[in-house]
């Protein structure tokens, strides 16, 4: 499996669809750090000098998004350049007959392929963040403190699943499909699907069970229908659990009850309380990552490879 | 001699059809085993399941002793397998290619090293070694698929369809590549294809697959017998001179069984090698000998009789 994983890891860096993702990604990395940074310097008096660092990746300043709001939105595009054509691209090629008849097991093929391409999403995650680290700290002119580095550390790791699942999807398209555009805007619809509209349909279907939202237990009801259904997919997962993994004040999902407000001291969540949040959320985008790998494995283990 | 493939009974089925028709084929070692029949007759079906790429539906294979869907690690290390117009990784160099095929056969980095420049050697891309295989030509492209087929020391190579889409000079080429492979090595050699003419020269046995069904294998010339029903030697003998009866003087030698005229001497349709008795019977005439060739039935001839029939 190493030898795959290796070749893979080398023909991602050397690719240029990564060198593009790795110049968009720094770039837009850099401008959002820099002018939240600004932003914060700017208005030292109504920033929280606690977690100032955090600040810097969920705050959007004067740029029309958040860095965690970027990457959210990027991600997915990152998974699926990397994976659409994993497979189908092989079969074009006529490599995929030609490295199956090497004495490898057909497992260590897609498992070196799967992980290469995790371990790209790693370095280009990794990357970003020390970049904003770096340049955080020359503009607020202090380093994070421990637990902000905790935070971070989870947030990457949460990232990397995030994006690992659409790497997942994209790979299991490719296996379905065999063509590479056919898998690659197959990619693309669920992607848009999942984080554009399913809103719109969570919302319209939430209407339809719970018709009269006059009082607030209805409200409620229907918020929580909605937010059931827009949980299905992994960009509601991963914006509500960054939500409360970079911000340690939140402590609800969306909307709370003026009663659930009451008597909550106004102080941040410990690290573990707020991983306590967002457990089922990580859960959930770990298993998301597992089932659809999972699938592909089965197909792609038994699948006849002609030339 | 042991039999390095042998199948029985071996099925492929695609919902209703037949794709491979209760096979039975072996190929011993050390020889040069053509797997002919028209596109779509199986050929390829029935590779891919010698390497454990493809399921059997029923029937038993066994490749190097191996069962290939159980076991195909090891037919995979011991067999190397070229497919029909195979693909490279188009932005690595021709020995990056095979270093990787290489690394995948686990050998060690400095032995691959110097394997892949030997192979290189052999198939005549020593030169070619460093340059992109985006830049290569088809002809180039199927002789480094034989290279990188060599890299493993493989017992026996499977190639399919190795001279399809090449230009004449260029099949001739690859073909007496793995003639010499053969006779030098002692590599056994399973080859696909269609195109008889080519493939007839150098094989030493061939299987004829038509409709997924095997429909005659054997040696050539044992080929040519069951055909020809025991004519299976033809001369065309051409002599200048007084030639008035010279024919009876043919009739009389043992072995002639039909005399036919040609515009300048007779075509002799025998039933034993009747060469020398015939020069010397030329030779008593006092006659001119300008040619005596052996007309022997191609494969040619005996493939489209079978295929028709099919």
């Amino acid at each position: 499996m190493s030898v795959v994983f290796w070749k893979e890891l080398a023909d991602h860096f050397s690719s240029r669809r990564f060198m593009i993702l790795l110049i968009l990604i720094v770039f837009s990395g850099l401008w959002a750090a820099y002018s939240t940074g600004q932003a914060i310097r700017q208005n030292t008096d109504t920033v929280p000098s606690q977690y100032a660092f955090l600040l810097l990746l969920t705050s959007s300043g004067e740029t029309i998004f958040s860095l965690a709001t970027f990457l959210g939105f990027f991600g997915p595009i990152v998974g699926i350049t990397l994976g659409f054509d994993s497979i189908s691209g092989e079969y074009a090629r006529g490599t995929l007959s030609r490295v199956l008849s090497q004495p490898i097991y057909r497992d260590s093929f897609i498992n070196g392929k799967f992980l290469a391409g995790l371990t790209t999403v790693a370095v280009l995650w990794g990357s970003i963040l020390l970049l904003v680290i770096g340049l955080g700290t020359t503009i607020l002119g202090f380093p994070p403190n421990g637990e902000e580095i905790w935070r971070m550390l989870i947030f990457t790791f949460v990232g990397i699943f995030y994006v690992g699942f659409w790497l997942a999807l994209a790979t299991l398209f490719s296996l379905l499909f065999q063509k590479t555009v056919t898998a690659a805007l197959a990619s693309m619809a669920v992607w848009l699907f999942l984080s554009l509209f399913v809103s719109v349909v969570s919302a319209g279907i939430a209407g339809l069970i719970v018709p009269e939202a006059s009082t607030p237990e209805a409200l409620s009801r229907r918020a929580d229908v909605e937010n059931i259904i827009d949980r299905i997919s992994p960009s509601t997962l991963f914006s509500e659990s960054v939500g409360i993994l970079l911000n340690p004040a939140a402590r609800v999902f969306g909307m709370a009850m003026q009663s659930q407000a009451e008597g909550i001291l106004p102080t941040p969540l410990a690290l573990d309380q707020s991983l306590i949040l967002i457990w089922p959320h990580i859960t959930t985008i770990f298993g998301l990552v597992a089932v659809c790998f999972g699938i592909s494995y089965i197909i792609f283990m038994r699948a006849e490879i002609r030339a | 001699m042991s039999a390095v493939v042998q199948t029985k009974d071996l099925s492929k089925r695609y919902r209703e059809k037949f794709a491979v028709n209760s096979l039975s084929l072996t190929i011993e070692e050390g020889e040069i085993f053509g797997f002919l029949g028209p596109n779509g007759a199986g050929k390829t079906t029935t590779i891919l399941m010698l390497l454990g790429l493809t399921e059997p539906t029923s029937g038993q294979v066994s490749v190097c002793g191996f069962n290939p869907t159980r076991e195909s690690l090891d037919v995979k290390r011991r067999v190397g397998y070229l497919p029909e117009s195979p693909g490279f990784y188009d932005d690595l160099s021709a020995q990056e290619n095979l270093l990787y095929m290489a690394r995948l056969n686990r050998i060690p980095e400095e032995q691959a090293r110097k394997k892949t420049v030997e192979v290189l050697e052999q198939v005549g891309l020593a030169d070619d070694g460093r340059r992109l295989v985006k830049e290569f030509s088809r002809g180039m492209k199927q002789r480094l698929g034989i290279a990188e087929v060599l890299v493993k020391n493989p017992i026996a190579i499977i190639l399919d369809e190795p001279t399809l889409g090449i230009d004449p000079d260029g099949a001739i080429r690859i073909l007496e590549m793995i003639k010499s492979l053969n006779r030098e090595h002692g590599l056994t050699v399973m080859l696909s294809s269609h195109q008889l003419q080519q493939v007839q020269e150098i094989c030493s046995r061939v299987g004829i697959i038509v409709k997924g069904k095997l429909i005659v294998q054997g040696e050539m010339d044992a080929l040519g017998k069951s055909i020809l029903k025991g004519r299976q030697w033809n001369f065309l003998l051409e002599a200048s001179g007084a030639t008035d009866g010279f024919e009876r003087d043919l009739q009389n030698i043992a072995g002639i069984d039909e005399i036919e005229k040609r515009p300048h001497g007779w075509f002799l349709r025998c039933t034993s090698d009747v060469r020398s008795e015939v020069v010397s019977a030329v030779a008593r005439k006092g006659l001119q000998l300008m040619q005596l060739r052996s007309e022997d039935p191609t494969l040619e001839e005996i493939y489209l009789k079978y295929f028709r029939e099919a």
